[in-house]
C-alpha cells in the first residue's frame, strides 16, 4: 500500500568562479592550495577590516535568479547571520535574508517520474503531460566559510575558502519523487554551466544539495494535488508549531517536521539520502510516532543518514541588516542589461535543435545536457552542409567517430562515411573473375537454378574486397557475370 | 628653550600648530627626527601624570626626507583602536592584549603617507564604550586641568595627549560622542566627521552604522590640514563617500555674516549645568557679534535619541565583538570588562528572534525620525550650536558605578551619530571650577567646511577665550 507521499524542497549552494572573493580581493579559487595562503584581512575577519562587495558576484547572482525565471528586486541588502563556528572568523556569515535579489522564480523539467517506485511509497502521478514546473522561492548571496581538518585530537581551519561567493538557491517543497529531484538537479547544474558562473562541481564541493525531506498521508484522490496553495509552508521556520495529528500512525495533515540532510556531495548520493529517509522516516510514522525535526548528515561508505542537531539546538542567528554595506539599489534597466547577458539556455537549446536541425527530443536533451557538447556539436555543423544536422547529433550521440577530434576533422570524417564508397572497378571485375573462377562447383549449381548461391559470392568478393564495395553495386555485377 | 638630555637644545617648538612647526622644519630649523624625539619625551612624562598611553613607541617608525610632504615631521598620536601593522592595537581591551595587526588602517596609512610620525597611541574605554575612559582595561586617563577629574571618554587619552602638547594632533573616534566630549572635557577641538567621510577601513569596530573617524587639535586651521589628508574615497570601505578629495583650508577665512544659526531648545534646557550653559550663550552672542542671525529651533525627537542609540550601538557592537571568541586572539571571552559583556548582553537581546522587531527596528524607525529632525532644521538654519555636553567633566568614579548615568553623559552627542551628519567641538571658556566647556557646531551633510570656516572665524575673534593655551601652559 502506498501510504505515504514524499515531499521535499531544496537548498542549493552554488559557489561562483569569479576572480576575487564576495568582499576582498583575495582569489576566489582557493581548491587546493597550501592552506591559509590566499586570506586577507578581510576575510579572515581580523579587527576593522570591511567587506566590500564584488559587482561581478552579484551579477551572477542575479543572472542564476534570470534564468530560474526569478523577480528581480530593485532593492536588495546583505544581512548578518551570526553563529559560532571556528570556521567562520567574523562569528557572523554575510548572507541574505529578508531581501535577496531574487525571488518567485520556477524551472520546468520533463519529469523523469515513473509510474511506480516503490511499493512502499507512492509517487505522484497525477500530472497527465511529462513537463513538471518547481517553484523556485528565492536566489540569494552570500559568503563561504573556511574549512576545517580533524586529525586525531587536532581541527585545523583553512581560511582559504573564506567568503568565497556563494549563491542559495531554495525551491519550495514541489518535489514528490527522487526522479524528479534527479532531473531537477541536473537541469540546474546545465543551466549552471551555460551560464558559465561556476563550475558545480559537486566532488570539489563547488555544487552543495541539502533536501528539506518530510513524508505525508497519501491524499485520496478527490483532494487533489497533495500540496495546496497556502498550506503549511515547508521551507519556513518552524515556529513551535503544533505536531501532527496522529491517529493510528496516519497523518492527517500536511507535515509539520522536516529533516534536512547536509553533506551531500553527488546527485546519487541526494537520491539515496532522500530514499534512505523515505524509509527511516516511514517507519517512525508506521509506529504512529513523528519524525524528530533536525538535521542530519549523509554517511556515503554506509549509506546512511545520521542525526547532527536537532530543533531543539535551532540556533537564534540574530539577523540584522550588515551595516557595513549599502543596500543594493538597482534600476530596471541595470536589471535588463544583465538578462541581456544571458546566452541561450538550455530549454531554448533543445528546442532550437528540434526545430532548426530536425533531432529527436531525447537526442536534443543528450546534445544539451552538457554544454560543452552541444557547443561541439555546433562548431562541426559550421563544416557540415545543412541538412545533415542529424547526422552529426547521431555520430556524437552514438559515439561512431570520437570527439577528442577537432571539429573540423570530425566533419571531414563524417563527409568520408556519408559519401558513397568508391571503387577500383577493375580491381572488382577481377576480384569476381577470380572468385568465380576457384568456385566452378557453386557457379554450375547456381546456373542450375540455386540462386540463393548469389549472396554466397557477394560475400566472397566482399571479403577479397575488404569490404570496400558496394553490396548492390556487386549483386549487380556478378548477375551479370553469370547471365 | 628646551634642554635635551645631552648638551644638544633645538627650538622652543612647545605648543606649536602644524603649520608653524612645517616651517620650521622645512627651514631645516629642526628635524622631523628632532621633533619626534622631543614629543615622545613629552609624550612620555605627561603619560606618567595622567595615563594617556597604551602604546608610545621608541624610536620613530620611518625617516621623513620629502619636507615637501603637507604633514612632513608632523607628530601624531591615535586612539589604539585603529590597526597599525606590527604596533599593537588592543582598543584598550584585554581581550586583544597580544593583537598585532597586520595591516594599517586606511587613516593611519594616508598619514604616514603625507609624512607625519606616530608617537604613540592612546588610552581610550575598551572598544569605545564609555564616555569617560574609566571603562579602559588599562587605566584611567585623568583631565589633564584637574586630574581628580575624568578625561572624558571614549577618546580620553588623545584629549589630553593634544590638551598637554605630547603630540600636535590625534586621531580620534567618535560613535556617540566620543570624540567631541573628551574634547570639550579637556579643551581642545574635536571633529565627528559626516559617516562616510573619512575610511572606517583598520577601525576596531564599535557600532559600523555610527562609528566616525576624524581629528582632533588645537587650531581649527590644524583640523582642515589633517581633514584634507584623511578624508575622501577608500575603496576597503563600502560606505566612504565617492567623492575623492575635499579642500577646507582655502574657506577657513570666508565671511560668515548673514549665516543663520539655529539653537536646539531641546538642548538648552534646565538640565544643562548653569556655567555650560552661559558659556555657550556667550559664545552665541560672539557669533551675533560677527554678524550671524540666531534662531530658535526645535528637533522634537532628541527625547528619544539616548534609547535608540543604545538599542543600535549594542545591538552592532554585540555583532562586531563576537569574532573574539576565544579561538584566535589569545584570550577567552571572560577577557572582555564588564561594560562591554553589559553591551554584547543588550545588543544579543535586542537582535534575539522576538524581540528584534520591538527594538531593533522600531529604533531604526526613529533614527529616520531623528534624521528627519535634522533636514527639517537645516530647511530654516545653516548649522545648528549647542553644548557637547550636559555638565563639565566629572570626578573620576562619580558615575563609574551608574552606567545609565554615564549613558546620559552623551544625551546631546548621539544625535548626531544617529543622523550621520558632522559636529565640531570647540572650547568655549571655563567654568567657576576651572573645567573647559565645549559647545558643538552642527553641519549638514558633508559641510565640515562651513563648520571650520565658522570656527576658525570664532577662534580669531576669541583665540577660544584662551582655553588651549592655558591647559597647555599646565604642562610646559
Amino acid at each position: 500500500m502506498n501510504k505515504y507521499t514524499l515531499v521535499v524542497g531544496l537548498e542549493i549552494h552554488v559557489e561562483l568562479k569569479t576572480k576575487s572573493k564576495m568582499f576582498c580581493q583575495c582569489s576566489a579559487d582557493y581548491f587546493g592550495k597550501e592552506p591559509n595562503t590566499n586570506t586577507c584581512p578581510v576575510c579572515l575577519g581580523m579587527p576593522g577590516a570591511l567587506p566590500v562587495p564584488n559587482r561581478t558576484a552579484i551579477e551572477w547572482a542575479i543572472k542564476i535568479g534570470q534564468a530560474l525565471n526569478c523577480k528581480i528586486n530593485n532593492h536588495s541588502k546583505f544581512d548578518r547571520k551570526h553563529y559560532f563556528y571556528p570556521d567562520l572568523p567574523k562569528a557572523y556569515q554575510i548572507s541574505q535574508y529578508d531581501e535577496p535579489f531574487a525571488v518567485g522564480g520556477e524551472l520546468v523539467i520533463a519529469s523523469a517520474a515513473k509510474q511506480s517506485n516503490s511499493k512502499e511509497i507512492a509517487t505522484s502521478t497525477t500530472s497527465p503531460r511529462n513537463d513538471k514546473t518547481f517553484r523556485i522561492t528565492r536566489v540569494h548571496l552570500e559568503e563561504d566559510t573556511g574549512k576545517l581538518t580533524h586529525e586525531g585530537d587536532d581541527s585545523l581551519v583553512d581560511f582559504n575558502r573564506s567568503s568565497v561567493p556563494l549563491v542559495e538557491i531554495v525551491t519550495e517543497p514541489d518535489f514528490d519523487n527522487v526522479e524528479d529531484i534527479k532531473a531537477f538537479l541536473e537541469e540546474l547544474h546545465t543551466i549552471i554551466k551555460y551560464l558559465d558562473v561556476s563550475d558545480a562541481n559537486m566532488e570539489e564541493g563547488s555544487m552543495r544539495i541539502e533536501p528539506n525531506i518530510s513524508l505525508m498521508l497519501v491524499h485520496p484522490p478527490s483532494s487533489g494535488h497533495p500540496l495546496p496553495e497556502g498550506g503549511p509552508a515547508h521551507d519556513l521556520p518552524f515556529k513551535g508549531s503544533t505536531p501532527p495529528k496522529a491517529e493510528g500512525g496516519m497523518l492527517r495533515e500536511l507535515p509539520h517536521y522536516k529533516v534536512e540532510v547536509k553533506n551531500i556531495n553527488s546527485f546519487n548520493f541526494a537520491k539515496k539520502a532522500i530514499e534512505y529517509e523515505m524509509i527511516r522516516q516511514a517507519a517512525i510514522l508506521d509506529k504512529g510516532e513523528t519524525p524528530t525535526q533536525e538535521t542530519r548528515g549523509y554517511n556515503e561508505d554506509k549509506k546512511i543518514t545520521y542525526s547532527q542537531r536537532s530543533k531543539e539546538d535551532a540556533k537564534d542567528y540574530r539577523y540584522f541588516p550588515e551595516p557595513d554595506i549599502p543596500p543594493i539599489e538597482l534600476t530596471d534597466k541595470e536589471i535588463e542589461d544583465i538578462r541581456s547577458t544571458i546566452s541561450e539556455l538550455p530549454a531554448e537549446r533543445r528546442a532550437r535543435y528540434v526545430q532548426e536541425y530536425n533531432l529527436k527530443a531525447s537526442d536534443a536533451a543528450l546534445l544539451c545536457r552538457d554544454i560543452e557538447i552541444s557547443q561541439y556539436f555546433e562548431k562541426v555543423l559550421a563544416h557540415i552542409d545543412k541538412g545533415f544536422e542529424v547526422n552529426v547529433s547521431n555520430a556524437i550521440i552514438n559515439k561512431k567517430i570520437s570527439t577528442d577530434l577537432s571539429p573540423e576533422d570530425f566533419a571531414k570524417q563524417l563527409t568520408e562515411m556519408a559519401k558513397p564508397k568508391e571503387v577500383d572497378e577493375d580491381k572488382l571485375a577481377s576480384v569476381i573473375a577470380s572468385v568465380l573462377s576457384s568456385n566452378p562447383k557453386q557457379v554450375e549449381s547456381y546456373k542450375a537454378g540455386k540462386t540463393g548461391l548469389l549472396q554466397f559470392f557477394i560475400g566472397q568478393v566482399m571479403k577479397e574486397m575488404k569490404g570496400q564495395a558496394d553490396p548492390q553495386m556487386l549483386q549487380k555485377l556478378i548477375e551479370e557475370k553469370l547471365s | 628653550m628646551v634642554q635635551g638630555e645631552g648638551c644638544k637644545t633645538i627650538m622652543n617648538i612647545f605648543g606649536t600648530s602644524i603649520t608653524q612647526l612645517r616651517e620650521l622644519i622645512k627651514q631645516k630649523k629642526v628635524s622631523p627626527a628632532e621633533v619626534w624625539e622631543y614629543f615622545a619625551k613629552r609624550s612620555k612624562l605627561n603619560d606618567e601624570k595622567l595615563g594617556i598611553f597604551i602604546t608610545r613607541l621608541n624610536t620613530p617608525l620611518q625617516k621623513v626626507d620629502n619636507l615637501e610632504l603637507p604633514l612632513a615631521g608632523i607628530p601624531f598620536s591615535m586612539k589604539d583602536t585603529y590597526n597599525t601593522k606590527d604596533i599593537r592595537t588592543t582598543a584598550a581591551s584585554k581581550v586583544l592584549e597580544n593583537y598585532i595587526p597586520q595591516y594599517n588602517a586606511t587613516v593611519y596609512q594616508r598619514l604616514i603617507n603625507a609624512g607625519a610620525m606616530l608617537v604613540g597611541k592612546t588610552n581610550c574605554d575598551a572598544w569605545g564604550h564609555g564616555s569617560s575612559t574609566e571603562n579602559s582595561d588599562y587605566k584611567i586617563t585623568k583631565n589633564p586641568w584637574n586630574t581628580e577629574y575624568v578625561a572624558g571618554g571614549s577618546s580620553g587619552g588623545s584629549a589630553a595627549a593634544v590638551a598637554t602638547n605630547s603630540t600636535v594632533f590625534d586621531i580620534g573616534e567618535d560613535t556617540g560622542g566620543s570624540i567631541r566630549l573628551p574634547a570639550a572635557f579637556c579643551g581642545i577641538i574635536g571633529l565627528k566627521v559626516t559617516y562616510g567621510l573619512v575610511s572606517r577601513y583598520g577601525c576596531v569596530a564599535y557600532a559600523s552604522s555610527l562609528d566616525t573617524v576624524g581629528p582632533m587639535a588645537t587650531t581649527v586651521e590644524d583640523v582642515a590640514i589633517v581633514l584634507e589628508v584623511i578624508a575622501g574615497n577608500d575603496t576597503y570601505d563600502g560606505t566612504s563617500t565617492s567623492i575623492k578629495s575635499f579642500e577646507y583650508k582655502k574657506t577657513l577665512n570666508d565671511s560668515i555674516e548673514g549665516l543663520t544659526i539655529g539653537v536646539p531648545k531641546e538642548y538648552m534646557t534646565d538640565g544643562i549645568d548653569a556655567d555650560v550653559r552661559s558659556r555657550v550663550e556667550e559664545s552665541i552672542d560672539v557669533y551675533r557679534k560677527l554678524g550671524a542671525t540666531i534662531k530658535e529651533i526645535s528637533l522634537p525627537h532628541t527625547k528619544y535619541a539616548i534609547s535608540t542609540y543604545y538599542l543600535l550601538a549594542t545591538s552592532e557592537t554585540s555583532s562586531n565583538l563576537a569574532r573574539y571568541d576565544g579561538i584566535r586572539y589569545g584570550y577567552n571571552r571572560a577577557a572582555f570588562g564588564p561594560e562591554a559583556m553589559r553591551r554584547i548582553m543588550l545588543g544579543s537581546y535586542t537582535l534575539s528572534a522576538g524581540y528584534y522587531d520591538q527594538y531593533y527596528k522600531k529604533a531604526l524607525k526613529v533614527r529616520t525620525k531623528i534624521h528627519e529632525d535634522f533636514e527639517q532644521a537645516f530647511k530654516e538654519v545653516d548649522v545648528i550650536a549647542a553644548p557637547v555636553s550636559p555638565t563639565p567633566a566629572f570626578k573620576i568614579g562619580e558615575k563609574a558605578s551608574d552606567p545609565l548615568q554615564m549613558y546620559l553623559s552623551d544625551v546631546l552627542t548621539v544625535s548626531i551619530n544617529i543622523a550621520g551628519i558632522p559636529s565640531l567641538s570647540i572650547p568655549v571658556g571655563l567654568t567657576s571650577n576651572n573645567l573647559p566647556v565645549g559647545m558643538q557646531l552642527i553641519g549638514n551633510h558633508f559641510e565640515e567646511a562651513k563648520l571650520l570656516n565658522i570656527a576658525h572665524q570664532f577662534e580669531q575673534e576669541t583665540h577660544f577665550f584662551d582655553v588651549i593655551e592655558k591647559g597647555r601652559k599646565k604642562y610646559e
